[in-house]
């Protein structure tokens, strides 16, 4: 049964922990980002929206470089040198990691203040999300899945904690995420058909609190979607994005990752809960309260994980608590976030072809035949998705849910035709694709504007909006772009010397509002002049 | 379909050399032994172990999967696995294996070389595209799809079958522009009409909301913003996109099937 305890809730948060007497006090992670971008999406609703006005659609032509900060990485593996973590800001100073690595930014100036490097042992090396904080201890997981925690002062370690076999083709990238006294903790890796979990963690230990496996084992709910046993423990469902919490409702809201064998479901005939699955849970015990499964018996690699962005408003005329994913398989689910009810599922690109429909239950349906097989089909969108983990925006203001697109087709291959396939098992080879920036009505799900880039190449960029009447978006080439966000007018951009390749944040400082953005191994922070 | 008669273990052996070192440390997680010693160990599986656990190590008749098993996937040159087998499960009805270290290194190689062989997608072989009806191809390629009217088997595509593989050749035909078959893109051709001045025509370098640059005839750059300038994009490969939010998987089929008499 779900519990509506607000004001319980709340004391737990703000008497969680003495490490709070400095640094990061837990109860500004309750709060709207302005003077603090204390988590990875600013605030727990993941909807990427501040408050901050100073930088308007009036003044935004006139936005300035405050400064820049290039890291230096010498990393193992490809990927370290990219920037797709979201970086913390917290009294003066952003944190953020890439994989093996952290750093501590001088917000004012963009001098680095401190840098830690992990000696790895192996772990793919793909990209890493960011870090959490609390007090004065700042927590960051690595490809080779330890879970390390260093001084925010200093940047020292002071404790690690394995919380995945990378032997077994585990690795690590989303940023934990401080809720009360928990820690929470995911992990990724496709490669093994190694099976997912999420677990909190002791903020001053590592030690494991709890664990909660997002594929049943025995005769678990959710079994009778499985063939048998072997499948459902090599059935995958990662958990390599940081979810979003309610603190009245006390429910943390995570997406898991594609069944496996990723590309052939033969062995795994059945839905395959609770993969590609948005989940309800109680961060303090892990117990599940509801759960909406977004791609039923995956066979794409499309992997559910986008941000659930927490949507307080009205829906066919009754005010609603609600949570909103545009999910990487093309489509925008719209759910009541306090049973689980489903109230709408639309389509956010035009040209998806791998589903039969949307069925009772409002779940999109997977059409047999466009399950890859040996002599290939042909798929949209493509193996990266409609979108990916690049984060969205919800902006209350205009109503509207943004999200970066991709309209794109693939071959999908079963490669592994035997009875017993393992792995990815197949593959997608890509073909075209174009990029758009779209703006969905939650309440319809109706494209109110869509802006088409005519830039090739990927889309990396997260979206940020403000209450200036501002959505900040990179392109697939490397501009940075401010939009006007009920109408998809571009106001300003500046190229930089890479795409934008992480989520844009923005936060108020000695009085100056300032957006910082990763683009490539760069940090920029952007101001308005004196 | 010439790569599917190589074996598995020269396959690993190929894409080891021929990967620059961050791709193997993208794909390739674990290192694998020689093959002789892969090779030897398959032997020995194979006589000793394959009954039970499966020839390719993943399962079989009472035996578990090897090739996901935390303790191999653990193993380093059979340290692990050799102690186990001097005890084997008699609770479970393994028996104990006397081999020597060697042996036991051997057994553990080729286990790793099959694990490495799922891990490593660079070694998935697609088995085979050419499964629809090449009648129906010939009939698409100069009807509903329209193909003829920039391509003709006498011309620009005689001969294409012999130079690219049959999945290299569906990919290229689907969208020429990236990906399988060594596509070397086209260039674009664009034409910029600025607001003050006359129109200019070239080869298109650079492209986005807000700027564009041309190679022009005479190999100069020149670069325009779009605020002042107007910009037509002549794509050579529209009419491929537009085909692919048209075509059912048997036009594709049966199109590869078709283009694969283009010997």
């Amino acid at each position: 049964m779900i519990r509506s305890v607000s004001l319980p809730a709340l004391a737990i948060l703000i008497g969680a922990s003495a490490l709070a007497a400095q640094g990061l006090d837990p109860g500004r992670l309750l709060g709207p980002p302005t003077d603090a971008w204390p988590t990875y999406n600013g605030d727990y609703t993941g909807r990427r929206y501040s408050p901050l006005d100073e930088i308007h659609g009036g003044n935004v032509g006139s936005l300035t470089l405050a400064w820049a900060f290039r890291q230096n990485t010498r990393g193992p593996a490809p990927g370290a040198g990219t920037i797709k973590a979201t970086p913390l800001y917290v009294d003066g100073v952003l944190y953020y990691a890439a994989p093996d690595h952290a750093w501590a930014v001088d917000a004012r100036t963009g001098r680095e203040i401190w840098h830690f490097a992990w000696e790895t042992s192996g772990g793919i090396h793909i990209g890493n999300r960011g870090v959490g904080m609390l007090g004065d201890t700042v927590y960051f997981e690595t490809p080779d899945c330890f879970l390390v925690a260093l001084d925010a002062r200093t940047g020292d370690l002071r404790w690690t904690q394995r919380i995945a076999d990378v032997r077994q083709e585990y690795f690590c990238t989303p940023p934990p995420m401080v809720i009360g006294d928990n820690l929470i903790t995911g992990v990724g890796g496709d490669s093994l058909d190694v099976p997912g979990y999420l677990q909190s963690r002791d903020l001053e230990t590592g030690e494991l609190r709890w664990n909660f496996n997002t594929t049943p084992r025995g005769d678990e709910p959710g079994a009778e979607t499985w063939p048998n046993a072997e499948s459902m423990e090599h059935g995958g469902g990662m958990t390599w994005l940081p979810g979003t919490y309610d603190p009245e409702l006390n429910l943390y809201y995570f997406g898991t990752g594609n069944p496996n064998p990723v590309y052939a479901g033969h062995s795994r005939e059945g839905d395959n809960l609770y993969t590609c699955t948005i989940i309800a849970i109680n961060p303090d015990t892990g117990e599940m309260a509801w759960y909406f499964q977004v791609s039923p018996h995956d066979t794409h690699d499309w992997d559910n994980v986008e941000t659930p962005v927490l949507i307080d408003g009205v829906f066919e005329g009754e005010e609603r608590r609600m949570l909103a994913q545009a999910a990487r398989n093309g489509y925008f689910v719209l759910l009541d976030r306090v049973t689980g009810e489903h109230l709408l599922t639309t389509t956010f690109i035009e040209t998806l072809n791998w589903s039969s429909g949307v069925d009772e239950a409002g779940r999109p349906r997977p059409n047999p035949d466009k399950e890859p097989q040996p002599d290939g089909t042909l798929v949209s969108p493509a193996e990266p998705g409609a979108t990916n983990w690049y984060a969205p925006s919800f902006n209350p203001d205009t109503g509207l849910f943004y999200v970066h697109a991709t309209e794109s087709w693939a071959i999908d291959y079963v490669t592994d035709t035997g009875d017993n396939p393992q792995g990815f098992a197949g593959m997608a080879q890509q073909l075209y694709a174009r990029h758009l920036l779209q703006a969905v009505d939650y309440q319809t799900g109706n494209i109110v504007w869509s802006h088409r880039y005519s830039g090739s190449g990927g889309t990396r960029s997260g979206l940020l909006t403000t209450a200036g009447g501002l959505l900040f978006a990179g392109d697939p080439t490397r501009n940075l772009i401010a939009f006007e966000p009920a109408t998809g007018d571009v106001l300003w951009h500046v190229p930089l010397h890479a795409p934008v390749s992480n989520g844009p944040i923005t936060y108020e400082m000695d009085g100056r509002q300032y957006v910082v953005v990763g683009a490539g191994d760069m940090l920029y922070a952007f101001t308005l002049p004196d | 379909m010439s790569l599917r008669t190589v074996s598995r273990a020269a396959l690993l052996a190929l894409a080891f050399n021929a990967w620059p070192e961050a791709a193997r440390a993208q794909l390739i997680s674990r290192p694998v032994p020689p093959e002789d010693v892969v090779e030897r160990g398959r032997a020995a599986f194979t006589v000793s172990c394959g009954f039970c656990h499966g020839i390719d190590a993943r399962g079989g008749e009472g035996g578990p999967d090897l090739v996901r098993s935390e303790m191999m996937l653990n193993d380093e040159g059979g340290d692990l696995l050799g102690p186990f087998l001097q005890v084997g499960r008699p609770d479970l009805g393994m028996p104990p294996f006397q081999l020597s270290e060697a042996e036991v290194a051997e057994l553990a190689g080729f286990v790793r070389a099959q694990s490495q062989a799922v891990i490593n997608r660079r070694l998935y072989v697609i088995q085979n595209v050419v499964t629809g009806d090449a009648a129906r191809g010939r009939a698409y390629f100069n009807g509903e799809g329209g193909c003829n009217g920039c391509h003709s088997p006498a011309g620009d595509l005689a001969g294409i079958a012999s130079r690219f593989d049959p999945p290299g050749l569906l990919n290229r035909f689907l969208y020429p522009g990236r990906g399988r078959g060594g596509s070397q893109p086209l260039s674009r051709r664009a034409t910029v009409t600025p607001a003050a001045g006359p129109a200019v025509s070239g080869t298109l370098e650079y492209l986005d909301d807000f700027s564009v640059a041309i190679r022009d005839a005479n190999g100069d750059y020149r670069s325009f913003s779009r605020d002042a300038a107007a910009v037509e994009v002549d794509d050579p490969y529209a009419a491929h996109v537009d085909l692919l939010g048209r075509y059912t998987d048997d036009d594709i089929h049966d199109l590869i099937t078709y283009l694969v008499t283009l010997e």
